[in-house]
């Protein structure tokens, strides 16, 4: 096998998941797969380090079809099943979580909504340059003081006379928000929270970058301020994107790519650790050899196989469009939280080395902080399934 | 300008390992790739379809899972797949490949034919040539670049160790491409998409004109004597010594071989 850097052959398959899988699921993971190893372990350190976003591959990643690729061809999509945007999820934060999550922005964030919302002529506007990469988008739902509670929001949308509204309010923790040609913005109006598309430039409308994060540093992060912002109904408001529930259903899609894209870093992390384990030698024996190691890679392999096909049931399910969103949240809330045990465990087993960016074991335990509060807190995910399953709704 | 473009699907003799007990390969999960110099000559065609308007088919002979590199070739851009199986082509050797290779071809009616120089597995680089032989076309191997002159000619780079000769052939002609002539592209999300929707045309031997007697194990007159792998040679001597002193022990060595 080839070192850390290089990256790893196979993906780990413990319990055979590439039996479960076509051959167009395959294709497609192995096309990523690709990609990431050539394009992306390269310099993701480097980035990572200098707190910079790889720029250079949005355009190809969008030449590739990687964004919105389970959307009809006619709007840049490529048909492709859940599952097969699951792997792809699952290679590219083999890479970086902060290269899959510009990708879970751009494709489900963004271009769903614009799809399962936008009129016909906003789809044909924005939904093709999206796919390819032309132009980026971001998603303003959180507010500095409505993170788990949206409901709650402070943005207000105001209509105007002659086709217009004007909107107020800030938004924060947006992916993508600073490098974004356009931002879909969740306001309260008189009736009910709707959907907006601000334009980068338009008056009143800024996105300063925020500094000084530990995790996703080769992601770029916002606040979107909205100061009278005075924008076309007909261009900007989704018409069917009626209530909260809208948002939601935007979260649920970027919550099932989650789900398979942690298994890429952790996957990354139990490789990397296996691979060092094998050739580090301590009182004369590789550290692989030594039963608390072991114990590690057990309990390792046993959760990484586990989500696996965790995740592969849940994408099944949602190609019969049969996945509920608590089984969504139940996926999320576990293997984010196994990835993030898994780089830590890993860590432990590369001792000192763990902590340096020779490794990409570091790097992902710190960006899965992040995703194991994003898209809905590992917290309030367990009180969805709560939900789910008591018929009692904790959290309001 | 209709091209074709011969691929093989090989194991990746990057991930094949020896047992060392029998000696022999391991090729228990070892993944099956397009052959390297075949990828470079696929890309070469699609650099040509981006440019021209060029058609591209990939024509692979092979049992039924090498449609896997054909649908791979497809998912890169190619327009159109052939697969040239049948048990009774099993055990070909490059003559037997080369005369079944050039009655497809002959059903193609190709402007060009585009080869990888060799495969990663055989490593004869035999069957281009021979291909180009059955067919009357003329050939250039090796060739490192190349570019369109007019609808009929092509200006292509031959390389050579230590040099290159600048050709202008004339289409319909064959060429062998080299690995390093370009970096192939990635297959696409919408290509992967798209190459499961389209068929592949398999042709058995009753599909083309070729002598049964000249094909499979009984047509092929090569054969295989031994097969083994070479012995590893002892480790080399290291001596820290200034560059003088350095290349006096090199001549000396040299000399007790009778090299020099």
């Amino acid at each position: 096998m080839a070192g850390a850097s290089a990256g790893f052959t196979h993906f780990t398959d413990f319990m055979g998941l590439e039996g479960l899988l076509t051959d167009e699921e395959r294709m497609v993971r192995e096309a990523a797969r690709a990609f990431v190893n050539a394009e992306v372990l390269p310099i993701i350190e480097q980035h990572a380090q200098a707190q910079t976003f790889p720029a250079h591959l949005i355009r190809a990643m969008g030449g590739l079809g990687f964004f919105g690729p389970t959307l009809p061809e006619a709007y840049g999509g490529a048909g492709l099943s859940s599952v097969a945007y699951g792997l792809l999820m699952y290679e590219l934060e083999r890479g970086d979580s902060g290269l899959r999550s510009f990708a879970s922005v751009q494709g489900a964030l963004v271009m769903h909504p614009i799809f399962a919302y936008g009129s016909e002529a906003q789809k044909l506007h924005w939904l093709p340059r999206l796919a390819k990469g032309e132009v980026v988008g971001c998603f303003g739902l959180t507010e500095p003081d409505f993170g788990s509670n949206p409901g709650g929001m402070l943005t207000r949308a105001e209509r105007l006379e002659g086709g217009k509204w004007r909107l107020n309010g800030t938004k924060m923790w947006i992916t993508n928000g600073t490098v974004a040609d356009v931002a879909v913005v969740w306001a309260q109006t008189p009736e009910g929270i709707r959907g907006f598309l601000v334009e980068k430039g338009t008056p009143g409308f800024r996105a300063p970058e925020m500094h000084g994060k530990w995790s996703l540093r080769a992601s770029v992060t916002s606040e979107l301020v909205l100061e009278d912002v005075v924008v076309d109904e007909a261009a900007s408001l989704l018409p069917e994107a009626q209530g909260l529930k809208a948002a939601l259903s935007c979260l649920t899609q970027a919550r099932y790519g989650i789900a398979w894209g942690v298994l890429g870093a952790a996957d990354a992390c139990y490789q990397c650790a296996l691979d060092y384990a094998q050739s580090r030698i301590q009182f004369d024996r590789p550290i692989a050899a030594f039963q608390l190691q072991q114990e590690k890679f057990a309990g390792m392999v046993s959760e990484l196989a586990k989500g696996q096909l965790l995740a592969l049931q849940l994408g099944r399910l949602k190609d019969a469009g049969k996945a509920t969103p608590a089984q969504v949240s139940l996926a999320k809330m576990n293997n984010t939280h196994m990835a993030l045990d898994i780089a830590r465990k890993a860590r432990t087993i590369l001792g000192a080395n763990g902590i340096l960016d020779e490794y990409p074991v570091m790097r992902h335990m710190a960006n899965l902080e992040s995703v194991y509060t994003y898209e809905g807190t590992h917290d309030i995910h367990a009180l969805i399934v709560g939900q789910a399953v008591t018929g009692h709704a904790a959290y309001l | 300008m209709k091209i074709v473009v011969c691929v093989k699907q090989v194991p990746d003799t990057t991930e094949v390992r020896i047992d060392p007990a029998t000696g022999t390969l391991i090729r228990d999960g070892v993944p099956s790739i397009i052959n390297p110099d075949d990828r470079a000559a696929l890309e070469t065609a699609l650099v040509l379809k981006d440019t021209t308007g060029a058609t591209v088919a990939v024509l692979s002979m092979g049992p039924p899972q090498a449609e896997a590199v054909l649908r791979e070739a497809l998912a890169m851009g190619a327009d159109e797949a052939i697969l040239v199986s049948d048990r009774r082509f099993g055990g070909s050797d490059t003559w037997a490949t080369s005369l079944t290779l050039a009655s497809a071809l002959r059903r193609l009616q190709a402007d060009l034919v585009l080869c990888g120089r060799q495969a990663i597995d055989g490593d004869t680089a035999q069957v281009g040539p021979q291909v180009a032989e059955h067919l009357g076309l003329p050939l250039v191997s090796y060739v490192g670049s190349l570019r369109p002159e007019g609808d009929r000619h092509l200006i292509v780079k031959r390389m050579f160790e230590d040099g290159h000769h600048v050709l202008r052939v004339q289409m319909p002609c064959l060429l062998t491409i080299l690995k390093d002539m370009n970096t192939p592209r990635y297959m696409s999300a919408p290509g992967i998409f798209e190459a499961f929707q389209r068929p592949i045309t398999t042709w058995t031997l009753d599909d083309l004109d070729v002598d049964p007697s000249q094909i499979g194990l009984k047509g092929s007159p090569t054969r295989v004597k031994k097969s083994y792998t070479k012995g590893t040679k002892s480790a080399g001597k290291v001596y820290e010594v200034d560059p003088r002193e350095g290349a006096r022990i090199i001549v000396e060595n040299l000399r007790e071989k009778f090299i020099i």
